[in-house]
């Protein structure tokens, strides 16, 4: 369990004890109240995942993700990070995660902070023609205390350095266990005071690994590849990770039966249950928004048909009707729409229907090849694969206009799905040989390549936010 | 060097084949049954049994595709036909049809299409008389490709559906 608190601002002219400052406390009162209560919930909830997980997982160290940037942002921000007091005591930095969290993003630039004695861990202590000088628009601040019973209490502030204010302050009471989720949690917030999108640090990403002629894990891990856990290890494929929108379940393909069924796991207990294992292929899971249904494909009735399905493998229902392939269902953010890839007009294109199986509408027309769509977060375009000029590239297309914009240059991407913040696109291509992760802004400017040592990375999704 | 491959490649549709199934162990015990039940004939007696003679259109076992397509060319019919008599003519014979794809595009699309290969290998063959309780047809997409590299040489081999007996 984790306290967070939010640091007051220090305004300038700010009278201690004065009546301003009262009115002040109380609101600031209020705030805590809903910051605590939210904040610490979903740190129970995900400390305890993670713990289970320890238990089910064997040593995947090895398979630790390597990430490689490649591009930058239109404009970057610059921002100083400084070292947090008494920091350099710990075994885990979180400056140094906050850093690599925000430059990773490709949206910010960080400044060097050495040299500016003494350095500054309080806002009284921060002399802003330092860091003006060296052309930080924001600057970090903040330092970490042992408490009585042995947590740490991480405290940080984030500084406008051009009009000298403090743009966001919290105060974390930790164990040392969770210095890392913390400094993703600060990166976050720091991410959306300054870009106004919602940070993803702090969230986590499933992906298969294929070492060997057939050892498949599925895994879990933080959204820079820290920490992996293995949540299931077999010597059949296993396919198509789907999470719950509670971030807490995982939904996936496993052919451990020596064909495709799928199961739905849970995080927190590794428990997990086959909820579509009918005649013929079960495959493509795909969340309704509320988490309680599954879209499915199945070929009990002949030809792959997209079928929707409750998530304790009740209530089955028929939803698509053709004579061909309809596959690879996704529902839109707001639960009406399911997108979905059909061959029924002589080549896979991308379809939308109403969620309750109505008429379907092509929505691609470009190529012969269009495929896997999955919906942004906000619900207004798609990512995709489509096939151009022999090679398989990531594209998004915007649903009102139709415009279609291609964001790679690699020719086997496949799997392409939004970050919660639907700022990033992560899919899984292929480089020299093997299989790896890439992440792509949704404007393609920043690329990012995630790697495993000795294996191919395939079939990523992206973990939800964890909203208060 | 390309007799090696060859070789190597006849020797994985006999033997590869039945590691796509069933464990191998399990394998060799039922053919030694089959060989002995259906035929009549001794398992040391290979050449005897038509699936494994290299001379017979029968020891042929895989159908190959174009890019995204499911249609069974022409020149794989007369195969095809051939195993459909000898499923007809053999009542107690099983086989599974596994549909297969190269590595490009949607594994998800791919394990439809994998699926729609193998089926319309079932379908040709209710055609020529054989029943469906003697042929089920499964797809493994792109998950389990005969050959591993990331071009055209490898992927028109894994583009194919194998006829499988039950026992391989």
């Amino acid at each position: 369990m984790e306290i967070v608190r939010m640091i007051d601002s220090q305004p300038p002219a700010a009278s201690p004890g004065g009546e301003d400052a009262k009115a002040q406390g109380k609101l600031f009162f209020e705030a805590l109240a809903g910051t605590l209560a939210c904040l610490s919930v979903r740190g129970f909830r995900r400390a305890a995942a993670v713990a289970m997980l320890g238990l089910l997982a064997a040593q995947s160290a090895h398979a630790a993700l390597d990430i490689e940037i490649i591009g930058s942002g239109a404009t970057q921000i610059p921002i100083a990070v400084v070292p947090f007091a008494q920091e350099n005591t710990l075994s885990q930095s979180i400056t140094g995660v906050v850093t690599a969290d925000l430059t990773r993003s490709g949206l910010f630039r960080s400044v060097e902070t050495a040299g500016v004695t003494p350095q500054p861990y309080q806002p009284s202590d921060v002399r802003y023609p330092d860091w003006r000088s060296r052309g930080a628009d924001a600057l970090v601040i903040g330092s970490v205390a042992p408490t009585a019973d042995g947590r740490l209490t991480v405290q940080f502030r984030l500084m406008d350095t051009v009009k000298q204010t403090q743009l966001a302050g919290l105060s974390y009471t930790v164990t040392p266990g969770q210095l890392r989720l913390t400094a993703h949690r600060i990166a976050d917030i720091i991410y959306e005071k300054l870009t106004g999108d919602a940070g993803v640090f702090s969230t986590r990403i499933a992906y298969i690994v294929k070492q060997g002629r057939n050892n498949y894990e599925l895994q879990v891990a933080d959204a820079d590849g820290y920490g992996p856990q293995t949540m299931l290890r077999s010597r059949e494929p296993i396919i198509s990770p789907a999470w719950a929108p509670d971030g807490m379940r995982l939904a996936y393909v496993s052919f451990e039966q020596k064909k495709p069924v799928i199961y739905v796991q849970s995080l927190q207990t590794g428990k997990r249950m086959a909820v579509a294992a009918f005649k013929g292929n079960n495959s493509a899971p795909a969340w309704s928004p509320d988490g309680s249904k599954l879209a499915v494909v199945l070929t009990r009735d002949g030809n792959s048909q997209i079928y929707s399905i409750n998530a304790d493998g009740s209530g089955l229902k028929r939803i698509s009707h053709s004579p061909l392939i309809d596959t690879e269902p996704n529902w839109s953010p707001d639960g009406q729409w399911i997108l979905f890839t059909s061959d029924r007009g002589g080549s896979p294109q991308i379809y939308r229907m109403t969620a309750d199986g109505g008429p379907a509408a092509r929505l691609t027309f470009d190529g012969s090849y269009n495929a896997s769509p999955h919906y942004s977060p906000d619900g207004k375009s798609f990512t995709f694969i489509q096939r151009l000029n022999g090679q398989f590239h990531v594209a998004v297309q915007d649903i009102a206009s139709s415009q279609v914009q291609v964001l790679t240059d690699t020719r086997l991407d496949e799997s392409p799905s939004f970050a919660p913040n639907g700022k990033i696109i992560l899919y899984a291509t292929e480089i020299g040989g093997r299989g790896v992760l890439a992440a792509v802004s949704s404007d393609g400017r920043v690329k990012q390549r995630l790697t495993v040592q000795g294996g191919d990375v395939r079939e990523p999704a992206w973990g939800p936010l964890l909203k208060n | 060097m390309k007799k090696v491959a060859l070789s190597l490649m006849v020797l994985s549709l006999l033997a590869g084949c039945a590691s796509q199934g069933v464990t191998d162990k399990k394998a060799a015990v039922e053919d030694h049954n089959v060989g002995a039940n259906a035929n009549g004939v001794k398992q040391s007696d290979v050449s005897a049994n038509p699936l494994h003679d290299p001379n017979n259109i029968l020891s042929k076992r895989s159908v190959y595709y174009d890019f995204d397509k499911y249609d069974v060319k022409a020149e794989y019919k007369p195969m095809v036909e051939a195993h459909a008599k000898y499923l007809t003519s053999h009542g107690d014979a099983k086989a599974t049809l596994q549909g297969n794809t190269d590595e490009r595009g949607s594994r998800e699309y791919n394990l439809a299409l994998g699926q729609r290969r193998a089926d319309g290998v079932r379908k040709m063959m209710n055609a020529m008389g054989v029943a469906n309780k003697q042929v089920e047809a499964v797809s493994f997409g792109e998950e389990k490709p005969k050959s591993d590299c990331h071009d055209e040489s490898c992927w028109k081999e894994n583009r194919r559906t194998d006829i499988v007996y039950q026992g391989e």
